[in-house]
Order: structure tokens, then C-alpha cells, then sequence
């Protein structure tokens, strides 16, 4: 059987929804959609998105699975948490859509370049570090985060800003080196570790 | 005048009339002007003593004729109920000092508008006569049923579970209609989970073994005639025998009857065994049995479905279904549900435009069926195409907003209901229907838009009108959609069911339920000699002079109910328990030989003579208002309840239904020197609410030539203006009223004042 | 001793030298006037926010909550857990309820609080302070504490996102929560109940990764007040707070508006009203100085 033949009978099947319900944080939701389309209309940065809420949860539907997991859309999710209250249907639709990027990030199917994408696993990184997040260095590895000749331009802009903070000292240029951390520092470090084996464990099975 | 006829009239004082009218003026009016015998005050009319009063006078001075002057007749009703009394009200408290304001430059207009009430509620009175039962019709406690499935089974237990008998006759060899076929019927109780037991076989067994319920299979209505209480039905065996029966009323539960899938090439029916209707699903399904369902082409088991919703249905294309026929969605979410139960792996996709679960267990059963797994997908299915074994479903993905395509084993059409009625009486027929049009000599029935399907008669009645039920639209029943949803336009005989409107059986079961009792009050009306609805009760019924009557028929075939037949001499043979009592009759009649015992030319026609008509100089015109007691009436009661002003001018006269306005009323009231008349009856079209079905349209259609009768007597045409007026029009029915003083101000007072 | 006691999670923005370092500044005023003691939880690490789920994965995410959770369980055992800051709150509150839900997670989440030598009984309340405020104290306690009224202010509410979605304020509603407006009031200033803006998204952390798009909406935020005839705005929100106040020259360049709004927390304008130092109520912290409340403090 041809590819474009065995594509079209994935087409309208359950196989995409199934993984997105064992692998995807609230994935067993998306079958409750119905719909109506009021996510797609409450989302602040709607017109952003390639594909709102609503389609997404049809796509998942209709077996789209390459289009969905490579799709920009989830990464617009400013986790406002408006689709969520509106929801008719009571989907955790925020939980959904991070749950979807993070999936899709997990096997290397995300958009390369993805600045929401990048910046979250910057973040990720540093809290892990230290247990607490060093705003600094946050600040400084997204300024440089596209490379170091944007990062300077980026870094200049943002100059002024960062002048108000420190003046209103509400930026501590000594956080560059140690700065705030949690004391149980290995303990934090293994509790994350197992969480992490657990979830991988979880999925591994699903996918067996 | 009869000398029996003693007349006594009751001004009540409260409610601030008292404070506001001269009310021993209106004494001294309803005495020497409305020849009352005797005339009392009371300063709270309605209290047992007022009423206490009134009835002492009754028993004890014989008086037989009561005029009350005080609210609106629509108040108070039960308060004010004297029967076998003849009973008149002059609205003094909403027709005058509510809806006129209470400063002293109005104080002349408002007592003069009393003073009238007075006049013309004295007049009315005397011309009425009291309302005795016709003896016609016996109680007749058996109800025959036509159609033996859900509903006509459902009806037949009610029936026979409020004491009466109940005949069931099924053209079928057994009971259970289409529902019979069905596998399992979508849950009517929490949870609304799974799909149930249909209860077919649970039903015909209490029908079988109750002792009140006679079945006969493979039978029909050979002819049916008379009226409530007193219906004589043969009923035409298959074997040949003939059978006679005598009932009550009548329940028409015919049914519907699938649509032919055969009018959708485009969804390859007929072309494979593999795509079916949702009729034909149950039959795989019963054949399964709890096992995989299999696809008829060839055995396999079903991997992969899809439901086509709507398919010929809420569609302008030829040979399609116009409407939604309601029940497919929950039906295809209970047959999704027949594969998923057997094999969860299966793929199920609903195909819809819009999903519509009504009911209260529609939400929870659609979720059910999410929960299940079963997809449901926004789209527009184009065409299905049968290749390599395989069914492909083109359809337009309306989320997605692209043409696309799935496969599948099987395909089900949700396709929709087709009334099982029979002939429209009123349908035009189609090689006259331009003449109908340029003609509309008869005065006749509306053409009604599109021509039944159905040919074969279900009643057989032998009705002056057709042999069946009429439609509205569609091929189904009409029948009152606000109101009265039971009642048909034949008194007495009852639609339930499918064949009123498209439904599954729950609410083909609910409305078995309604159309039983409805024709149990029916048979106990007909017995009393009293009017089912609207005006439930009424004892008084359509008389005619014979001597007068010029046999034009106009009464027979303007019926809206399809109430009068011609006896052997051609004349009009009423059958009162068929008649709702609107007068559309009396309103068609050129010769004014018909009337009610308390409702007549003259009850009206004498209300509009006794209104003192100031002369030209006076600056105080005269209009008259007839307005629909049904609508147009509560709606100027309740304007004045919210204290809307109504013009000095107008005197409101209420009448049954604009059907019921005799053209006369109009003319003379012009000739005496009123200024202004305004006609106020309800909505008429298809979506009509007219008490009285199609009285509102035929008096429309009968003042349509009133401008011709003002230009013969000279006068402006504006002079007579007619509305369609609603119950919740209360700022409206005022204005409209107002708007013709504002007319007659401009166009100036009639000339035919003396 | 205090009338209330509460254990306190001030989050990473709270800490000296931090982002919001003012807020921490006010609210212990704040607490001090209300008779309200916290204690740190000892020892606690980041909630993760709302950004860190693209890092981490779920149940890495749940056991960060679920260590504070369980740290408060241990060394604060029977207070109610306050956090300030909206992120912070969400997010334990959320494990929280998410674990209450989900057995196989919370077996989960403790395999993993283990290794830290941990053992989470989630069974502690984690409220907002504002919830303290509306629901524990009441208006009319607030009310009667205010010294110095902070009379012709006229001052913006903007709730922003996740102090009132998904939880919100019991009996308020998301579309249009009152209860900042009913505090701007109580403490004697002009609220703006139709401010139109107050559940306006400013962004959140994509105010980083996607700054146009998020200074379009900030504009409409701070322009909404402008036309509401607000001297400042209100908020209970660190990242609101910081987001609204710190990109108005920006957004005066991109779209040549002359933004100039002070953006202040609803524990400023409580600390100032009770009567206490501008220093106390963290004005210095002010990117825009909010003046009339420095001369009432001053006064």
C-alpha cells in the first residue's frame, strides 16, 4: 500500500487521539471537545495561533498527527487560563496545549527556533540549578539565547529596563555569581531526577 | 323583547371607579337607557357579598340577564360566574379609568366613555339569550385509535388507564410500527449511558391483555363520520369482514414513513448493500445480536463507520427533506454506540453540520458516546464513492476548512421521517392551481404550498372539508404550535405522534399521553354540549333562520374546522360538538342569518348603536375598536394595567375572533357617524396564532374589499384600518389605537353624523 | 502572639534583589498592621511558574509543588499555606488538586518527594493573600485600619489572569471580579468597577519570548485606564505588575504614546493607608514613581 494511501486511512481514525490520551498531560479530554469554538474566541493571543484550540482538537481528531506535534500554535499559549473558565465543556485546555508542546518537544517534533519553546526550557534549566530561579541569569541567557550578536542588540534594548530595575533594586547584579538556592540541594536535585525516570517509564510503557 | 327577560345591572365602586366616575350617573344610565329592571352599586362587586347580591336578585327577583359594570370580562371570572344566567361586562376599571388619566381636564371624556361602556353593556345583555345545551351527544367513553405502533399503543394504555375504552386499529399484521425494527432505543432514564431495550414487546403485551383495549390488525378506517361524542367509524378487515363502532373521540397516530434513500445517488445507496439508512442499521444490528455487526456486501466485520447526518434532510434540493426531522442525532450517537459496545477498537465517526440532542438526556448521551470514543466531526459530506472494498467518504472538514476524505466499511445515512398522513383537503389541486389563484371566487381555504405526498385516506371522513386531517406544512398535521399542540382542525379528533410532527418515541410517548387525555376532555365536553378549547365550556353553538338562508355555502366552506356539512336540502347542518365556537361562520354569513345564543349580530351590532355619538362641532370623534378577546383584547387590558393611555375616543368592543366580524358592524357603524374603526385580530400566516386557526386570515381577506364599501359611501379609506396583534404587544394595541385618532384628526370628523 | 498565622511560600520573585522584592516589602507592612504572622516554609524551591512545563515534564512539575507542600506540612503543620505571588499560588494549588484527583500520581509524587527524605499528606489549604484579605479579614476589619485615606485617587483594578482564572476568588466572577475595586474603596480611593481591561492577559512570560505580540496587549491595558481616567493601576500579580509597569517606554516608542501610569500592588496602597512610611510600602520600588501616594505617605 502506497504511503499517501495508508495516510488517508489514518485519516478520521482514533490511532493520533489514543497516543494523545496516554502520553499528553489531560490528553483524555480532548474527545470531549464539542466544537463550539469559544476557546479559539477567548484566546488573547488567538490570532497568532496557526491553528486555535478548537482546530487543534479536530486535528487530533482527524489522525494529523506530523501537523499538530510540529504545529507554532501551542507555544502562543500565554497560560491565561480564559479558555479554561469558558469552556462549556470543562476541557483544561491551557493544561492541554502545554501538555501538547511539551509532547511534541519531548520527541523532537517542536519548531526548531521556537522563542516560547527555547525560553521555557531556559527556565526549566535554571530553576533546576539552584531549586530557585536566578532572574539574572534568566534575563542574560534569553538576551543571548538567538546567538551572541542578537543577544548584544537584544541586551541594548533592554538596557533601560534593566537600569530601572537595579535602581529600584528589584535587580541584584551580584546574582550573576551564587545568588538564592535551596539548602537541600542534592535531595531537590534526586526528587527531580526520579520524577523525571517515573514520567519516562510511564511513557515508555504506553508506547510498548 | 321576551317578557321573560329580567334584566338587572351591578356598577362595583371599587378599585378607585368610584372616586373617579359618577357612578349614580351611570345609575341612572343603565336604567332609563339600558332599560335595566333594577341597578345596584356595591363597593367591592367581586367580594362574596357583591356576588352574594347579585345571586340574591337572581333567586329572588328573577332576574335572568346581569349586566356588570366593573373590570374587564377577562377578570374576576370566577367570581362573576352565574350559570344559566346570561351575562354582560362593562369594562369601566381597564377600558376607562386605568387607561385614561386622572386630571381634571380629562374628567368629561372619561365619564362619557364610562357612560358608553354602560350603554353598550345594557344593550348587549338585552340582546342575549341564555345558552342551553344541544342534548345532541351522549357520553361515549371509548376512543378509537388509528395506528398501532408506539404512540398508538402508548395512547390506547392511557386511555384505558382513565377508565375509558380503547380500539386500536393497525393496517399492519402486528403491533409496534417501525419501533418494532429498532434494536435498542436511546436511554430515557439516568444514566444516559448505554443504549436500552426498546420496550416494543413490553408494550404489546399490556396492550394485548388489557381488557379495555380491542386490536384490530390488518384493518383501516373505512369511513368515519358524525361528531364528538358521537363518532360512527367502520372499520375494513383484511379478511373482508366490516365492523361498526361507535366513539368518543378519535386519536390519529399514523406514524411516519422513512424517507426513500433511493433520492441520494450522490451517497452511493443503491449502488452497494454497504451503505444503508439508520432503519436499515437496526435490522443489521437485531441480526448481530450483541455479536460484531457485519457489512452486507460481504460478511466482514465492520472495522471502520461513518454516520452521514442530515443526509436528504434541512436541504432546498429537490427530493430532499426541507426540515430536521430531530431524532437522527441521538439515533446515530445510539448506533455509534451498537459498535463501539462490541468492539471498542472499532472507528465511528458522526459526520454532522449542526449535532442537536434535544431532550433531557441528549447532552449527557452525546458525551457518553465522546467518552466511547466515538469521533465526531464537523463536515459536509459531498459524495460517497464505493471502491476496492472500501467506502470513501468525501466530505468538507468545517473546522478545518478543507476538502477531505476518510475511508470505511460502512456507511449509515441518518435520513429522516416523512409523515404518514393523508390527503390535505385543503391542498390545491395542481391543474387548477392558476385559476385558484386569479379566481379566489369561493372565498375559499388557503392553497397550501406543497402538495401531499401521502395519496391513501387514513379517516375516511365523510366531512363537507376532505376525508382527513389537515396540514400545515410539510405533510404533517396542523395544528395549534403555541397553544392547543393536540388539537387538529377537526374537534374531536386527535394527532399524535410522528404524523404531527418528526420525533422518537419518548416524545412520541409523551405526546401519546397528551393526545389521550385531550380526547377524553373532548368526549366529556361533547356530552356537557360545551366547547373544548379555546373556549372551554361554552354552551352556546351556531343557530341559523332557514327561512333566510340563500344556501351560498360560504359558511360550510369557511369552517375552519371543517364543523358544518349540507344536509339533504342543501342547507347547513352544524354539528355542534365539531364546532369551536369562533363565528367564522357568522362573520362569513351575507344574510346574517347566523348566530349565537349570546353572541350574535345584534349583541355587537346593538353595543355599536348605543354609543352616543357626539355631532361634528362637538371635536370628540368616535372609533370603534373590534379586537380578538383572545389576543388583541388581554393586550389593552394589560396596557392599562401598566398604565398606557388609550384614546378618549375609541370604545373597544371584544369579539371572538376577527373571523366572527360581520361586514355589516362595519358599514353601519360608518353610517352612524364613527370616525375611525380599527379591526385587531392574530397572526394569521403559517406560523399563525390565531385561536381559531385560520379566522384571522379569512377576515383579512374579507376587509381586504372593505375599501371599496368606504369609496361607495365617500369616505377616506384610512377610516378602517386592520392589525395583527399579539398578546405581548401591550405598548403596540394601544398606539394603533391612538394612531387612528391621530388620522381622524387630520383627515377630519365623518360627515355622517346627525 | 498574632491573631493569624499562616505559612508563607514567597516565591523566587520576592527574594532580595528580585523582581518583585518591593511586594515581599509591603505585604510584611501590610501583615504587621493586620496582625498577621508568616512563616517562611523553610527551605522552599520554585513552583516552576507557568513556563516551565515545556522543561519539564508533568510530574517533574507536580513534585516541585508537592516539595513545598510537604516542607509546609512539616515545619508548619496545621497552617494554611499563603503565597503572594499568582504563579506560585496556581501552581501549588493546582498539584494540589490535581494529586487529590489522581492516585497513581500522588503514589508518584511521593516516590519522588522521597528521595529528598519527604512524605506529602496533601492536606493543607494553599490560599492567595488576597483570599486572606476578602475572605479571612473582611473589608470591614480593612477598613478600620485605615489612617490616612487615600482620598482623590483615582486607581485602576486590573486582576490580570491567574489570580482569578482558574480559581479565582470564591463568589467572584471571572469576567468581572470586584473584589480590588471593593478594596480600592474600602481604603478610601476612587475605584473604576467598569475598567475594562481588569482581566486583560498582559502576556506572562511570553512578555520575554514574545514581546511585540505582549506590549500590544500591555498598551490596551494601560490605555483602558488612561481613558478610564485612572491615576494608577492596582494589581495582586507580580508578572502583571512588572509587565504593565516596566515596558511603558517601549511601548511610548513603538507606538508613540506617552504612557507615564504607576503600576502598584493592592499591599502598597494598604501599607500607605494604614499610615506607614513610603519605605515600608516600598515606593522607592516604583519603575514609574506613584506620587500622590508618596505624598500622602510623606504627609
Amino acid at each position: 500500500m502506497s504511503e499517501l494511501n495508508q495516510q488517508m486511512i489514518e485519516q478520521y481514525r482514533t490511532r493520533f487521539l489514543q497516543e494523545v490520551e496516554a502520553n499528553v498531560e489531560e490528553g483524555e479530554w480532548v474527545k470531549m471537545c464539542m466544537q463550539c469554538g469559544v476557546c479559539s474566541g477567548s484566546c488573547p493571543l488567538g490570532k497568532h495561533w496557526a491553528h486555535p484550540p478548537q482546530e487543534i482538537f479536530m486535528m487530533i481528531r482527524a489522525g494529523k498527527r506530523e501537523e499538530v506535534l510540529t504545529s507554532d500554535s501551542m507555544w502562543m499559549c500565554t497560560s491565561c487560563y480564559n479558555c479554561i473558565v469558558r469552556c462549556p465543556r470543562g476541557l483544561p485546555i491551557t493544561h492541554i496545549m502545554h501538555g501538547l508542546a511539551t509532547y511534541a518537544k519531548r520527541l523532537g517534533l517542536a519548531p526548531k527556533n521556537q522563542p516560547t519553546a527555547k525560553f521555557a526550557q531556559l527556565f526549566w534549566d535554571n530553576l533546576v540549578k539552584k531549586g530557585r530561579v536566578n532572574e539574572l541569569k534568566l534575563g542574560l541567557s534569553l538576551y543571548f539565547m538567538n546567538g551572541f550578536g542578537e543577544g548584544i542588540k537584544v541586551a541594548m534594548k533592554q538596557q533601560a529596563i534593566g537600569l530601572g530595575m537595579l535602581r529600584t533594586k528589584r535587580m541584584n547584579p551580584m546574582e550573576v555569581v551564587g545568588g538564592h538556592a535551596v539548602k537541600d540541594l542534592d535531595g531537590f536535585h534526586k526528587m527531580i531526577r526520579k520524577a523525571q525516570e517515573l514520567e519516562d517509564a510511564r511513557i515508555k510503557q504506553n508506547a510498548g | 323583547m321576551a317578557d321573560d327577560k329580567k334584566f338587572g345591572g351591578y356598577i362595583c365602586t371599587g378599585c378607585g371607579i368610584g372616586e373617579r366616575l359618577d357612578t349614580d350617573q351611570l345609575e341612572q344610565i343603565a336604567l332609563r337607557e339600558g332599560k335595566m329592571n333594577l341597578c345596584r352599586q356595591h363597593p367591592m362587586l367581586c367580594s362574596a357579598e357583591g356576588v352574594q347580591m347579585i345571586q340574591d336578585d337572581i333567586d329572588n327577583e328573577g332576574v335572568n340577564h346581569v349586566m356588570i359594570a366593573a373590570c374587564s370580562r377577562r377578570a374576576k371570572v370566577e367570581a362573576f360566574n352565574f350559570p344559566r344566567v346570561a351575562l354582560s361586562r362593562a369594562n369601566l376599571r381597564e377600558g376607562v379609568i386605568w387607561s385614561r388619566p386622572d386630571t381634571e381636564e380629562n374628567r368629561e371624556t372619561t365619564q362619557e366613555k364610562a357612560d358608553d361602556y354602560v350603554r353598550m353593556g345594557c344593550a348587549e345583555v338585552r340582546f342575549m339569550e341564555i345558552p342551553e345545551p344541544s342534548g345532541e351527544q351522549e357520553l361515549n367513553k371509548h376512543i378509537l385509535v388509528v395506528g398501532g405502533g408506539v404512540t398508538g399503543m402508548q395512547a390506547a394504555l392511557e386511555v384505558a388507564e382513565a377508565g375509558y375504552n380503547a380500539t386500536i386499529v393497525e393496517k399492519a399484521a402486528q403491533l409496534g410500527g417501525h419501533m418494532a425494527q429498532v434494536y435498542r432505543r436511546v436511554p430515557t432514564r439516568s444514566p444516559y449511558v448505554d443504549p436500552q431495550d426498546t420496550q416494543v414487546a413490553d408494550l404489546v403485551s399490556r396492550v394485548m391483555s388489557n381488557e379495555r383495549i380491542t386490536v384490530y390488525t390488518n384493518a383501516r378506517v373505512a369511513q368515519s363520520s358524525g361528531a364528538p361524542g358521537r363518532f360512527s367509524v367502520e372499520i375494513a378487515r383484511e379478511s373482508g369482514e366490516t365492523l361498526n363502532g361507535s366513539f368518543g373521540a378519535i386519536i390519529q397516530a399514523s406514524g411516519f414513513k422513512p424517507y426513500d434513500a433511493n433520492n441520494l445517488p450522490e451517497f452511493a445507496y443503491g449502488k452497494t448493500p454497504d451503505v444503508v439508512t439508520n432503519l436499515e442499521l437496526e435490522r443489521l444490528a437485531r441480526e448481530a445480536d450483541g455479536g460484531p455487526i457485519k457489512r452486507p456486501s460481504d460478511g466482514k466485520e465492520v472495522q471502520a463507520v461513518a454516520f452521514v447526518q442530515c443526509a436528504g434532510q434541512r436541504s432546498d434540493k429537490e427530493g430532499h427533506l426541507p426540515y430536521c426531522s430531530g431524532f437522527c442525532c441521538t439515533t446515530s450517537i445510539k448506533q455509534a454506540m451498537y459498535f463501539k459496545q462490541q468492539n471498542p477498537g472499532c472507528d465511528t465517526t458522526v459526520l454532522f453540520t449542526d449535532l442537536r440532542t434535544p431532550g433531557a438526556p441528549g447532552e449527557d448521551f452525546y458525551r457518553a458516546a465522546q467518552r466511547k470514543e466515538v469521533t465526531f466531526s464537523k463536515g459536509e459530506v459531498s459524495e460517497v464513492v464505493s471502491a476496492d472494498g472500501e467506502l470513501r467518504v468525501k466530505f468538507k472538514d468545517l473546522i478545518l476548512n478543507e476538502d477531505t476524505e476518510m475511508t470505511c466499511d460502512l456507511v449509515v445515512l441518518a435520513t429522516g421521517q416523512v409523515p404518514n398522513t393523508g390527503p390535505d383537503p385543503y391542498a390545491a389541486p395542481l391543474e387548477a392551481e392558476d385559476e385558484e389563484e386569479e379566481g379566489g371566487e369561493t372565498a375559499g381555504e388557503e392553497a397550501t404550498p406543497q402538495v401531499s405526498v401521502s395519496v391513501e385516506s387514513i379517516l375516511n371522513l365523510d366531512y363537507r372539508q376532505g376525508t382527513d386531517l389537515p396540514h400545515l406544512r410539510h405533510g404533517f398535521v396542523d395544528s395549534h404550535f403555541i397553544c392547543f399542540p393536540y388539537e387538529t382542525r377537526r374537534t374531536g379528533i386527535y394527532a399524535a405522534g410522528p404524523c404531527r410532527r418528526p420525533m422518537d418515541s419518548a416524545q412520541a410517548r409523551d405526546d401519546a399521553a397528551g393526545a389521550a387525555m385531550k380526547a377524553i376532555q373532548a368526549t366529556v365536553h361533547a356530552a356537557w354540549g360545551q366547547a373544548v378549547h379555546p373556549r372551554a365550556g361554552d354552551l352556546s353553538f351556531p343557530r341559523f333562520r332557514k327561512e333566510g338562508c340563500t344556501q351560498c355555502k360560504r359558511c360550510t366552506v369557511e369552517c375552519p374546522f371543517g364543523a358544518i356539512n349540507e344536509d339533504e336540502e342543501r342547507y347547513p347542518q352544524f354539528n355542534e360538538a365539531r364546532c369551536r365556537r369562533c363565528g367564522t361562520c357568522m362573520g362569513a354569513c351575507p344574510v346574517r342569518v347566523i348566530s349565537f345564543a349570546n353572541y350574535s349580530i345584534d349583541t355587537v351590532g346593538q353595543q355599536i348603536k348605543a354609543v352616543d355619538v357626539p355631532d361634528e362641532y362637538s371635536e370628540k370623534p368616535r372609533i370603534l375598536v373590534l379586537a380578538c378577546e383572545n389576543d388583541a383584547y388581554p393586550a389593552l387590558d394589560m396596557a392599562a394595567m401598566a398604565g398606557e393611555e388609550i384614546s378618549p375616543w375609541s370604545r373597544v368592543v371584544p369579539v371572538r375572533c376577527l373571523g366572527s366580524v360581520s361586514l355589516s358592524w362595519i358599514t353601519d357603524s360608518l353610517n352612524s357617524g364613527y370616525d375611525g374603526v380599527v379591526l385587531m385580530g392574530c397572526r394569521k400566516d403559517d406560523d399563525y396564532q390565531c385561536h381559531f386557526v385560520r379566522g384571522s386570515a379569512m377576515a383579512h381577506e374579507r376587509l381586504s374589499k372593505v375599501g371599496d364599501t368606504l369609496q361607495q359611501l365617500n369616505l377616506e379609506t384610512e377610516r378602517v384600518a386592520v392589525y395583527e396583534v399579539a398578546i405581548t404587544d401591550t405598548k403596540r394595541a394601544p398606539q394603533l389605537i391612538n394612531d387612528m385618532a391621530k388620522t381622524v384628526d387630520e383627515i377630519g370628523m365623518s360627515p355622517f353624523k346627525f | 502572639m498574632a491573631k493569624r498565622e499562616y505559612s508563607f511560600y514567597p516565591g523566587c520573585s520576592s527574594q532580595k534583589g528580585a523582581s518583585s522584592s518591593n511586594y515581599l516589602r509591603s505585604v510584611k507592612a501590610m501583615c504587621e498592621e493586620l496582625d498577621i504572622q508568616l512563616n517562611d516554609i523553610p527551605d522552599w524551591n520554585c513552583c516552576s511558574a507557568s513556563i516551565g512545563y515545556a522543561g519539564g515534564g508533568e510530574l517533574p512539575r507536580l513534585a516541585l509543588s508537592a516539595r513545598n507542600i510537604a516542607l509546609s506540612e512539616q515545619h508548619n503543620a496545621g497552617q494554611e499555606i499563603v503565597a503572594t505571588c499568582a504563579a506560585c499560588w496556581l501552581a501549588t494549588r493546582e498539584t494540589s488538586e490535581r494529586l487529590e484527583e489522581d492516585e497513581s500520581l500522588f503514589a508518584e509524587a511521593n516516590q519522588a518527594l522521597a528521595e529528598a527524605g519527604l512524605k506529602l499528606k496533601n492536606e493543607t489549604p494553599i490560599k492567595h493573600m488576597c483570599e486572606v484579605l476578602v475572605e479571612d479579614i473582611g473589608y470591614d476589619e480593612i477598613g478600620e485600619k485605615v489612617k490616612k485615606p487615600l482620598e482623590g485617587i483615582r486607581i485602576a483594578g486590573y486582576v490580570g489572569c491567574q489570580t482569578n482564572r482558574p480559581f479565582g476568588i470564591h463568589g467572584e466572577s471571572y469576567e468581572n471580579p470586584m473584589y480590588l475595586d471593593k478594596l480600592v474603596d474600602t481604603l478610601g480611593a476612587e475605584s473604576i468597577p467598569a475598567y475594562e481591561k481588569k482581566v486583560q492577559c498582559c502576556g506572562g512570560a511570553l512578555a520575554f519570548s514574545e514581546p511585540e505580540k505582549s506590549q500590544e496587549m500591555i498598551k490596551g491595558i494601560i490605555e483602558a485606564a488612561y481613558d478610564n481616567g485612572a491615576d494608577m493601576i492596582v494589581t495582586p500579580c507580580p508578572v502583571c505588575q512588572m509587565n504593565v509597569e516596566v515596558y511603558q517606554d517601549q511601548i511610548n516608542e513603538t507606538y508613540g504614546t506617552k504612557f507615564k501610569m504607576p503600576v502598584v500592588y493592592y499591599s502598597t496602597l494598604m501599607t500607605v493607608a494604614f499610615g506607614r512610611s513610603a519605605k515600608d510600602a516600598a515606593l522607592d520600588g516604583q519603575v514609574i514613581p506613584a506620587k500622590q501616594l508618596e505624598a500622602i505617605a510623606n504627609r
